[in-house]
């Protein structure tokens, strides 16, 4: 649904977005991941029509960004960064106009608008001006609009930027249950939301895609991935050492603490989704009679695969 | 063709509602409306009764210079606030065309500007009881005071365009009207006749709006003047179109 191929954007010499290309299609969630400055905003801004590329292709729907702009538009629902509105407005009137602009009137307008001040707990403001609200509900404000008219392809800046916990929880929730029908692109620096809402995640840095796969994937990147820990008690360390090493598919065997407890962090040789290491571990626990307090596999963090992934590229260019 | 003048009217309409929900278009209207009557009434500067004519001579000589402050208050926001709050992007990025946002807020001012000077009628029913104006002459200066309103306006319109500072936006608007007025006034070209050639000095004054407004003022529709003032805005809005397209073009 969305096509991007060898996108590139410069701000004079400073290259903003370089050479990225990736495809989005139907009921995918894209989380849109990088350190600030690397060009998120950037490449959704191309996407939405708002600004041209310098070089490379977009297109949404079968529909060129260049040449089918309005096409395109119809297509999309945006809410940019810092969720814009115009201040002088009531929410209500501001969605309304937002709605007439996509070319609903009479019933079917208010039935929209109500609708989306429904959908984004927004009933209790629709009459208040928007200067007079709250970073969150102004935000949702925004959010709002870009949902108005039930577009095919949703693309959000930082659509959780400002709102409290309970509110990121609501707004996660609201993408997810779109997310089935829709193609939704978002952006964030919150790791923990890529793993809650995406389907599939893109890290940037510095206007490169540095990594792209389903969240799962990505996380075995974080190093001690697929790694088992084991606790036991009253355990000979030699002897549990031995056994383990053993097991074909173990790299190497850590001792973290020998007192009352013997913990052990165990390195598998290829790092993998699922839990096969640990079944071999509990077979070998359960052949020796160790006396097992606590085993489970380590599914690696994706912060940490993100602070590896874009930092050893820092390091990377900096030797360079 | 339906569907442009549909965004268009979306986007006229909201930007009215824009003017009116905040106390600033009251506020203008009544200092329009002060500034008008003052102007026209007094005696050193109208002279309304001392002429013993029934006509809105001594009102409508003072619109270039009053529409000199007024018209950039009204036009200083129009775009330089869109870019302030970031609703530019939000504006661009739905399904409209560069030139219905343009032409679709350029109108929103122009109505509002229409609507303070519709609300100057007293003036008109004042002469009407004092004497037999001819009605004719009145239109035509209304007229005039419109176009002249939507060249400033459209100056206005440019200038904003250019900056996010609502203050820079008026202040070089304001200048550049202001350039408009000397090319034509007679203090200047007077000045002027002592030195440059002749053609040089009709080319200079067929820039200036206040020659232009005059025929209007004397009661007569020339197309040329017409012609005069629609390009003046077009190529204004049109600019316009070129600042915001490099704007993002960047
Ligand atoms: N209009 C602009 N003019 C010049 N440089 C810009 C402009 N917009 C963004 N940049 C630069 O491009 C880079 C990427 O910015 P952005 O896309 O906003 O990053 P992100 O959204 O990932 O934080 C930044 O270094 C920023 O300074
Ligand atoms: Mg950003």
């Amino acid at each position: 649904m969305i096509k991007v191929n060898n996108l590139t954007k410069a701000f004079g010499p400073k290259l903003a977005v370089n050479d990225v290309s990736f495809t989005v299609e139907r009921g995918e969630i894209l989380g849109f991941l990088g350190p600030n400055g690397s060009g998120k905003s950037t490449t959704m801004r191309m996407i939405t029509g708002f600004f041209p590329p310098t070089k490379g292709k977009i297109t949404v729907g079968g529909y060129d960004v260049l040449e089918s702009p309005i096409q395109i538009k119809k297509l999309i629902g945006y809410l940019p960064e810092n969720a814009p509105a115009y201040p002088d407005m009531t929410v209500r009137s501001f969605l309304t106009f937002s709605a007439q602009i996509r070319g609903l009137s009479g019933s079917k307008l208010r039935k929209a608008v109500d609708r989306v001040l429904e959908l984004c707990f927004l009933d209790s403001v629709a009459h208040q001006s928007i200067d007079t609200l709250s970073k969150g509900y102004r935000h949702r404000t925004c959010f709002a609009q870009s949902i108005i008219h039930d577009p095919d392809v949703l693309i959000l800046d930082e659509p959780t930027d400002g709102l409290d916990p309970n509110q990121k929880h609501e707004v996660r929730g609201i993408i997810r249950r779109m997310g089935e029908k829709k193609v939704i692109i978002f952006s964030t620096h919150i790791l923990e939301e890529v793993e809650e809402v995406c389907s599939r995640a893109i890290i940037v840095d510095r206007g490169r895609i540095v990594a792209d796969g389903i969240p799962e994937d990505l996380k075995l990147r974080a190093p001690g991935a697929g790694s088992v820990l084991l606790k036991l008690r009253d355990a000979n360390v030699a002897e549990v050492k031995e056994k383990l090493q053993q097991i074909k598919t173990v790299d190497s065997v850590l001792v973290l603490e020998d007192e009352f407890t013997l913990s052990l962090r165990i390195k598998a040789k290829y790092p993998a989704p699922g839990g096969d290491l640990a079944l071999s571990v509990s077979q070998a626990a359960t052949d020796a009679g160790w006396r097992l307090e606590e085993l489970h596999t380590e599914s690696g963090r994706l912060d940490e695969v993100f602070r590896t992934i874009t930092q050893s590229e820092t390091a990377q260019e900096k030797a360079a | 063709m339906t569907i442009s003048i549909r965004n268009t009217w979306v986007i006229t309409k909201r930007e009215l509602g824009g003017y009116f929900a905040s106390p600033v278009a009251y506020v203008f209207i009544v200092i329009f409306l002060v500034l008008t009557g003052f102007f026209t009434f007094s005696e050193q500067l109208g002279g309304f009764f001392l002429r013993d004519e029934a006509s809105l001579n001594s009102f409508f000589s003072w619109h270039p210079w009053i529409y000199l402050f007024l018209v950039p208050a009204v036009g200083m926001r129009l775009w330089s606030e869109e870019r302030r709050q970031g609703t530019l992007e939000l504006l661009f990025t739905m399904p409209i065309s560069t030139t219905q946002a343009i032409l679709g807020k350029f109108l929103a001012g122009w109505a509002f500007l229409v609507i303070a000077l519709v609300l100057t009628f007293p003036t008109v029913l004042t002469v009407r009881y004092l004497g037999e104006p001819d009605m004719g002459v009145i239109f035509t200066g209304y007229l005039g005071s419109v176009m002249l309103a939507g060249s400033y306006l459209s100056i206005s319109c440019m200038t904003s365009a250019l900056t996010r500072n609502q203050v820079i936006s008026f202040i070089l608007s304001a200048v550049l009207c202001f350039f408009l007025i000397l090319a034509g006034w007679p203090p200047v070209t007077d000045l002027l006749v002592e030195w440059a050639p002749k053609y040089l000095m009709s080319i200079i004054s067929s820039f200036s709006v206040v020659t232009h407004f005059f025929s209007f003022r004397r009661g007569v529709i020339d197309s040329l003047d017409v012609v005069f003032f629609l390009s003046l805005i077009g190529f204004c809005l049109f600019t316009t179109s070129v600042i915001l397209r490099s704007l993002r073009t960047n």
